[in-house]
């Protein structure tokens, strides 16, 4: 078995939930690299765009920000920000955004804005950019998350991108008809919410990971009983992270 | 009459486009995003005049929003993001300045701002959303009630209300209309009447330009009319909302302009260095902004080696191969 660093088997895990056809949004980080990843590997009739609107670009170098020159190349489009959240809502389109977040609730809500009291934090992070809007508007959210006790909490210090909101079909009740959390991809292996009730499950754990180190980095209760092992990366898999999707290494 | 008699009283010095629009207290918008197109030559001047207590009002910033500030220009900001990719993944001054409770600031995401930037460029006073339902953009208002009297900013942050058409429950959100004071922006071309042309993403900046009351749109080149009038279908803003245009190439540096030059490695590692550290970072302004006199005078000190270093590919737009670690 190849080693991989945990950064590449999040990016195929998440890689891997990506169909022909999806429209993809990416953010930054391993977000890139999973879209990237994906359209290279899984779903090569998949389209990525970003929300500052690149639509489609060819990426033949890896973007470091959503608004890099790299993702303005060999697009079917270059628009702005109001066309992109036009396509990531749109009601014809199947759309799945990979996001990252520095806190996550049961329900795959998110915060990526403060640690602490919102007018005087403890530490101030980016903000929404466009996470708020894709989780509002997208048809599913995939969200990237160091697997850690202080990053799955029980209550975030501050909701900045709705997930499954309260549970149950409270999302729907709030006046969001679509969308939702998809799965979160950790380190340590995937999460996936509930059918019904919309409670985070351990869906993956990845190989050589044990469920008990899952549940001991989690900060709530989550259920195992679905759990199974993931599928290692294969050295196909691998070569085309390294050598065609990020062969500067700024992500990997 | 200078070179160019149809924008011969709207062609202004760096000086002189911030001296005569951009006051103290003004509202500002600026364009780009993270690392494209800041308007970094006008932020720059903005501080070396020591333009006090802007408003700033921006979707996802980068370098143009840390430097004004880390130097002290902002009191009030309303913001979706404040970030400058792999070099820092959230703006180091932005995030002092708000952990130290030095500014009063607002959360909203990239489409409101979006959105209410259009909804003042079309004239109406709000503008309706699905997005951020459900999320504390909409709980939690940044500013006190005290400053949401004045004018120019909204009343509330936003409302929730039923949509009126179909009786329904099916909620939507209204967000504020913005029209700020200035509207700044670096744009590839502005030609010799005037028109703008942005190459590459174009964020919202034309929503932005059309919003504001005044707009300083700064350029890599002023390019023939004859030129700008052949592809119209290229072209961003005409030029009756431009108020004033100043040539500055490398007027973006070190964020990135497309087909121009990308945006700096080196200079945003210094950057994320120096911006960690008080006094490290009032040196780095001393030698940088305030210890310049001119954008030229800055240029010199980057260096012909590391502008050549970021020189864009002009068929793709970047730099290939450079160095961005």
């Amino acid at each position: 078995m190849a080693a991989y660093t945990d950064n590449e088997m999040m990016a195929l895990a998440a890689g891997r939930f990506i169909r022909n056809g999806d429209i993809v949004f990416a953010g930054t980080g391993v977000s890139m690299l999973a879209a990237t990843a994906a359209k290279r590997i899984y779903a090569p009739k998949a389209v990525v765009f970003f929300e500052t609107g690149g639509i489609d670009p060819s990426l033949e170098e890896i973007p470091m920000a959503v608004a890099d020159p790299r993702i303005m190349y060999g697009t079917c489009l270059n628009s702005g920000l109001i066309e992109a959240f036009s396509i990531v809502g749109h009601r014809k389109l199947h759309t799945i955004a990979f996001l990252g977040a520095a806190q996550v609730d049961k329900y795959g809500n998110l915060n990526t804005t403060v640690i602490g009291d919102y007018h005087k934090p403890k530490t101030r992070f980016s903000g929404s950019g466009g996470a708020c809007d894709v989780a509002s508007l997208a048809s599913g959210v995939i969200t990237f998350m160091q697997h850690q006790k202080r990053r799955f909490v029980e209550k975030l210090d501050y909701l900045t991108s709705v997930g499954w909101y309260k549970g149950g079909d409270s999302r729907r009740r709030l006046g969001l008809p679509r969308g939702g959390a998809l799965a979160v991809v950790t380190n340590l292996g995937v999460m996936k919410f509930h059918e019904t009730t919309r409670e985070m499950y351990l869906a993956e754990y990845y190989p050589g990971i044990t469920v008990d180190k899952i549940v001991e980095n989690t900060g709530f209760l989550v259920d195992t009983s679905r759990a199974v092992e993931a599928a290692p990366p294969t050295p196909e898999e691998l070569r085309i992270l390294r050598e065609e999707v990020d062969p500067q290494k700024l992500i990997l | 009459m200078g070179m160019y008699p149809e924008i011969d009283d709207k062609l202004l010095s760096l000086e002189e486009a911030v001296g005569r629009f951009i006051k103290n207290g003004s509202q500002i918008a600026i364009g780009g995003f993270t690392v494209t197109r800041n308007p970094m030559a006008l932020a720059y001047e903005i501080v070396r005049q020591g333009i006090k207590d802007i408003h700033l009002v921006c979707h996802s910033h980068g370098q143009a929003l840390d430097i004004l500030i880390g130097a002290g220009c902002v009191s009030r900001l309303e913001i979706a993001y404040g970030g400058n990719g792999r070099y820092a993944p959230t703006c180091i001054r932005f995030k002092k300045a708000i952990q130290r409770g030095e500014i009063q600031f607002e959360d909203y995401s990239n489409y409101q701002m979006s959105l209410r930037f259009f909804a003042g460029s079309l004239g109406i006073p709000f503008i309706p959303t699905k997005s951020g339902l459900g999320s504390d953009l909409i709980d939690i208002e940044g500013f006190l009630p005290e400053i949401r009297k004045e004018e120019k900013v909204a009343s509330k942050k936003y409302v929730v209300t039923q949509n009126p058409f179909n009786g329904e429950d099916d909620k939507v959100l209204l967000l504020p209309a913005l029209n700020p004071d200035v509207a700044i922006m670096h744009a590839q071309y502005v030609g010799e009447d005037g028109t703008v042309r942005i190459k590459g993403l174009t964020f919202a900046d034309m929503e932005q330009a059309k919003s504001a009351d005044v707009v300083i749109v700064t350029c890599e080149e002023i390019v023939p009319r004859s030129f700008i009038r052949l592809d119209p279908d290229q072209n961003s803003l005409p030029p009756f909302f431009v108020d004033a245009i100043v040539k500055v190439p490398y007027g973006a540096h070190p964020t990135a302009v497309y087909t121009y030059y990308d945006y700096d490695p080196k200079h945003l590692n210094l950057y994320k260095k120096v911006a960690e550290d008080d006094k490290a970072f009032k040196v780095y302004l001393d030698e940088w902004v305030y210890g310049v006199r001119s954008h030229q005078e800055y240029l010199e000190k980057v260096g012909n080696t590391a502008l050549f270093q970021i020189k864009a590919n002009p068929i793709l737009g970047y730099a290939v191969g450079l160095d961005r670690k």
